[in-house]
């Protein structure tokens, strides 16, 4: 199938048939749930935070190869990271969905395989749902710390 | 190879220039007519002629070029009457069909519905025909009750004549055929059960005006829904068919110009039927065209068209068979279906078998169809769908086949 393996690269395929971080969290810090109007897919995920650090990631859900793998690979880049440098590593791949820059691979990892899917204008939304659903919760968790300080 | 005498597909692209060879490019196989259409040359032309040769604003104008124009687009409505047998002051333009049932749910429901008045919609109903009972029913403190469906995706009289007899049911609002099931629904049934109990019915003809031969009066029902880019013609016009006793209660959906016969600083006085419920000027190009397009329709024959049609649903029934895994929703029997095709295969997401088909150039639509409440009724996000029309033949199927076992070959392994 000439032309889809941009799309369909064998890294994305392999997060889809084998996701990393898959299920639910005991005790997370951080839950949200994020759905994709256009398709109806949906999407749960849930983070255990020490401090400021992003120690674990998991998500469940329902949805396409791009967004199953995007997920998963998005928790194997987050992991580790304080919660500023996932927002910054979200906006940077929210960048490279929209052609804005390159991707950068140290940064993403295996997530650098989805770069190819910003040619898909409709699959775009399906490489973001899982990156945004984490935004949310960040952003979320950070308006609520700020009130109640 | 024709599947019914009545219709040769092959011999029929050549109306649509969609079809035409372009290059060494693989034929184009679309299968997503439910979601639109494509057009004849004969739609095209028609509108391109308005454009060209009688471009004037309709129904005001006294010179010739403006006569002409209003001819033509009254032609339009003339021809869109007769492909229903409707009455043509009972024949409303609109947008589309969503604005046709929100036409009804504005100007009728805001004025009849009282608290706790029941309108029935179904569990395969379009959003088109759910939120605008909604908004309507937050106004008013009626109630939107959805009536269910078995398991073969068909509508449970049983269920909608007890709630007709216990409720206090003013409006049904059910689907001609799903979009999303490809379930024909037994309008009159339905009707003469709602009319013994005071309710009115709104068909929604989407997916049943371009397919079948649909008569308003067969149907039974008050009002009738449809719209003009599923059934050859253009975007941006549809058709709210009511019965014209009802019609002339009621009071105006919109506004404005061309709905008034006479405007006062201390009130206006409505313009008759049609019109009443056409303000501002209206899609002209659009009238010309569903006019041409229900002219084709007709020279083709409807009863034609469902023959071929439900030939083409056998086959691809069949066919699909072939798909390991695959599971069609709705009525497993051609007979009782319309021509979209309903599935899903274990493991492979809608978006996925539809992104990898289209390699081939097959056309299918994958999503929950607008048909939310249904989605959760058979339990999943989205299903992909295939619909067919009179351009589709049994090489569409095969080559959506081939292409169905190609995707799982590429994303199963």
């Amino acid at each position: 199938m000439a032309g889809l393996d941009d799309l369909y690269q064998e890294l994305i395929l392999d997060h889809y048939r084998r996701p990393r971080h898959r299920g639910t969290l005991a005790h997370p810090a951080i839950i949200v749930d994020q759905h994709n109007p256009l398709c109806g897919d949906e999407l749960h995920v849930t983070v255990c935070l020490d401090g400021d650090r992003i120690t674990e990631i998991a998500h469940t859900g329902e949805g396409c190869s791009i967004s199953q793998a995007s997920a998963s690979m998005m928790s194997d880049a987050i992991v580790g990271h304080t919660t500023g440098e996932a927002l910054e590593l979200i906006e940077h791949f929210r960048q490279v969905m929209h052609r804005e820059v390159q991707a950068d691979e140290d940064q993403l990892g295996d997530a650098v395989a989805l770069e190819g899917v910003n040619k898909y204008p409709v699959r775009i939304k399906c490489a973001l749902l899982s990156w945004m659903a984490l935004k949310d919760g960040l952003l979320t968790r950070m308006v609520d710390q700020q009130e109640s300080r | 190879m024709p599947l019914a005498a009545d219709i040769d597909a092959r011999a029929l692209r050549a109306d649509f220039p969609i079809f035409a060879p372009v290059g060494d490019r693989e034929p184009l196989v679309y299968l997503d007519s439910a979601a639109t259409s494509q057009k004849p040359t004969a739609v095209l032309d028609a509108m391109d002629r308005y454009y060209v040769e009688t471009n004037a604003n309709v129904h005001c104008g006294v010179y010739a070029l403006a006569e002409e124009a209003t001819a033509r687009f009254e032609a339009g409505r003339d021809a869109v009457a007769r492909l229903v047998e409707a009455p043509r002051e009972g024949t409303i333009f609109t947008k589309n069909a969503t604005e046709a049932i929100n036409l009804v749910a504005w100007a009728w429901g805001v004025r009849n519905l009282r608290p706790r008045d029941v309108v029935l919609v179904t569990e395969m109903e379009h959003h088109s025909g759910i939120v605008p009972w909604q908004i309507v029913a937050e106004i008013t403190g009626a109630r939107v009750v959805f009536a269910p469906i078995t398991g073969d995706g068909e509508l449970d009289l049983d269920w909608i004549a007890r709630t007709l007899r216990e409720a206090p049911v003013r409006m049904v609002n059910v689907v001609h055929v799903s979009n999303a099931l490809g379930t024909i629904n037994p309008i009159a049934e339905i009707a003469r059960m709602a009319h013994e109990h005071g309710a009115l019915v709104l068909a929604d003809g989407s997916q049943s005006v371009p397919h079948m031969p649909v008569r308003f009066a067969d149907l039974e029902a008050d009002f009738l829904a449809f719209t003009g880019h599923k059934m050859l013609g253009p975007t941006g016009i549809g058709v709210l068919v009511g019965r014209p006793d009802i019609l002339a209660d009621m009071e105006p959906f919109l506004g404005g110009g061309e709905m008034i016969s006479d405007v006062r600083t201390d009130g206006c006085d409505w313009a008759d039927l049609p019109w009443k419920f056409e303000a501002g000027t209206p899609p002209i190009a659009e009238a010309i065209g569903i006019g041409a397009a229900a002219d084709y329709l007709r020279h083709i024959g409807l009863e034609a068209v469902r023959a071929h049609e439900r030939a083409l649903v056998a086959y691809a029934l069949d066919a699909l068979e072939d798909v390991d895994g695959l599971r069609v929703y709705g009525p497993p029997d051609p007979d009782r279906r319309g021509a979209p095709i309903s599935f899903s295969m274990p493991d492979l997401h809608p978006h996925d078998i539809a992104q990898l088909v289209d390699r081939q150039r097959v056309c299918i639509r994958a999503g929950h169809h607008c048909a939310k409440p249904l989605m959760r009724t058979l339990g999943v996000n989205a299903t992909a769908r295939a619909s067919g029309y009179i351009y589709n033949d049994s090489a569409d199927v095969d080559a959506l086949v081939r292409a169905l076992h190609a995707a799982r070959a590429y994303l199963g392994g």
